[in-house]
């Protein structure tokens, strides 16, 4: 079967897999209607409560990190320095909030009568879709990015290999290359199960619980909701599934806020780059492209839109994570996996600019063990010629070295503006005749006016022209 | 030999490099497309023979013979100095803490 053959059928593939036409939510011009592609599925977020509940996910502890704020507050001017506040995402099954996400693509691939379900995943969800597939009496295919041209393996993503044939699944291991998406396609044509994917609206939905509950988790204990929660995002759907479970619980003045890990510079189609990066997820490679282009995903309408929930977008290096990661345990007894702790390192550097009485969420933490532990990765990156070296973590060049902080005070996040990213978005349309139906539905994507979409719109053209 | 049954591992290129994607940085588009994957060996065999095993959803895959009772090696990295002086400077910097 050649690429392009198999490439050619992705449309037929991707329906008889899915079992939804996403054909009926695309409007005139070049929107389509989300709400009513969210609301297509028929489930409630009582449903989705219900059917997490079942299966021992959710309602997980969300724990005041008193002596990290405290930490935090010494490097901040007098009055500063919010409370940052950790949902322990890490006590779901499968240990990650993945498993919110899984439970409603089982859920429906067993309504609907498949007999096994397939997920494209080098992360922590492929443990989640096993282990709910084991629950379900589902057969499951765990389709991975693992190894590079040598046969070396990243060994975050052999450790999620080993939980996924734990749970009894199989595990197909691929090198490094977009090419993923092809043989993904063959297994779902060759065995016809459910395409559990992360960005279906059951990949989303399943996350809203967790915004809800930390909205509701706050307003018990603080009489208010929270002022902000930090996201790690990479494909969106965590941030897009939080902010939309936080607003169904009343929580709309929150400010939503993505993190991801700063790996500009490795690309992250390069055989090479792959195992010169300590983060597999939560990283700039996905978050980037994923927020300012959704549609890559691999359904026809992505769930996950960042862009229209997003307040701010925060950077942080890979040896501030570490570093963090490492204070989580030590001042906090909580020994979580390096890369669910990118949101709490970018909230020990942003609680520094909010007065002391505001309420931080770091909304996930995820398990560690062999391979993905901070440990595991430092070594790894050392043995491959990674510099380590204690200073300033701004001045971190990826897949050169890895800079921690030589003080915490040193530990600080970089903002990308959201009009870069809203303008990175449009560029996707800039030869495109846009009429005012497709400016409301930009407005909607990038969460703001019609007219400043028209501005940022006018602005490219000048530097195009330029 | 290696008997039936027996838990392998395979390899196979599922791209030639000449038949990748055409959008793939260099490095990436000089070489093949691969998968590994594990199973149980439908007929005896020896190493480096094309082989088909069983995989755990019960489907027959092709494949060249790689390792016979593979398993996982990954582990929790050896000392690495760095991580001892991060511990250090976090519990200096905050002894005088409640």
């Amino acid at each position: 079967m050649s690429y392009q053959d198999v490439m050619n059928r992705k449309q037929q593939i991707m329906k008889d897999a899915l079992r939804m036409d996403y054909d009926i939510f695309e409007d005139p011009g070049i929107g389509f209607d989300y709400e009513k592609m969210m609301t297509s599925t028929g489930y409630t977020l009582e449903d989705v409560m219900a059917i997490q509940s079942e299966n021992n996910i959710g309602q997980t502890p969300l724990i005041e990190l008193k002596r990290l704020s405290q930490y935090a507050r010494k490097f901040a001017k007098e009055g500063y320095g919010a409370r940052i506040l950790l949902k322990d995402e890490a006590q779901n099954l499968s240990g990650s909030f993945k498993a919110r996400r899984a439970a409603m693509s089982i859920y429906q691939a067993k309504k609907l009568g498949y007999k096994g379900v397939i997920a494209a995943t080098s992360g922590n969800y492929g443990a989640a879709v096993a282990a709910l597939a084991a629950r379900a009496g589902l057969k499951c295919i765990i389709v991975q990015e693992c190894y590079d041209s040598t046969g070396v393996g990243q060994p975050e993503i052999i450790e999620k290999a080993r939980a996924c044939q734990a749970y009894g699944a199989e595990v197909v291991q691929l090198s490094v290359g977009p090419e993923l998406f092809y043989q993904f396609l063959i297994l779902l044509e060759e065995t016809k199960y459910f395409n559990a994917s992360l960005y279906s609206p059951y990949g989303i939905m399943g996350i809203e619980t967790l915004g809800y509950e930390i909205a509701q988790d706050i307003l018990k204990k603080e009489n208010r909701y929270p002022d902000m929660v930090i996201c790690t995002n990479a494909g969106g759907g965590n941030l897009t599934g939080t902010a939309r479970g936080l607003k169904k619980a009343g929580a709309i003045n929150t400010q939503i806020v993505a993190a991801s890990v700063d790996l500009t510079g490795l690309h992250m189609a390069s055989d090479k780059d792959f195992n010169l990066k300590s983060f597999t997820t939560g990283h700039t490679g996905f978050g980037i492209p994923f927020s300012t282009f959704p549609d890559r995903s691999d359904v026809p309408r992505s769930a996950a839109r960042p862009l229209r929930y997003m307040d701010h977008y925060g950077l942080v290096n890979q040896g501030s994570v570490f570093f963090i990661t490492e204070a989580l345990a030590v001042l906090e007894g909580m020994e979580r996996g390096p890369a669910g702790n990118t949101s709490l390192a970018l909230a020990f550097s942003l609680a520094q600019t909010l007065p002391k009485d505001q309420i931080i969420v770091v909304q996930e933490t995820e398990y560690t063990g062999a391979g993905k532990h901070m440990n595991a990765q430092v070594s790894f990156a050392s043995d491959r010629g990674i510099e380590l070296i204690l200073g300033n973590p701004l001045e971190e060049k990826p897949g050169k070295n890895i800079i921690f902080p030589a003080s915490a005070s040193m530990l600080k996040h970089k903002d990308i503006s959201m009009d870069s990213l809203r303008t990175s978005y449009l560029k996707h349309y800039q030869d495109q005749m846009l009429f005012d139906q497709d400016y409301i539905y930009l407005a909607k994507e990038l969460n703001t006016s019609e007219k400043h979409i028209k501005q940022l719109m006018e602005e490219m053209n000048e530097t195009k022209t330029r | 030999m290696i008997e039936a049954k027996t838990y392998v591992e395979i390899y196979r290129i599922i791209l030639p490099a000449q038949e990748r994607s055409s959008n793939l940085p260099v490095d990436t588009k000089r070489v093949p497309f691969e998968m590994r994957l594990r199973g149980k060996l439908l007929h005896a065999a020896e190493l480096g023979d094309r082989v088909e095993i069983e995989t755990a959803t019960n489907r027959i895959e092709s494949g060249i013979l790689v390792a016979v009772n593979p398993f996982y090696q990954h582990h929790f990295g050896h000392y690495v100095l760095t991580m001892t002086q991060i511990r250090d400077i976090i519990l200096d910097e905050t002894e005088d803490l409640l």
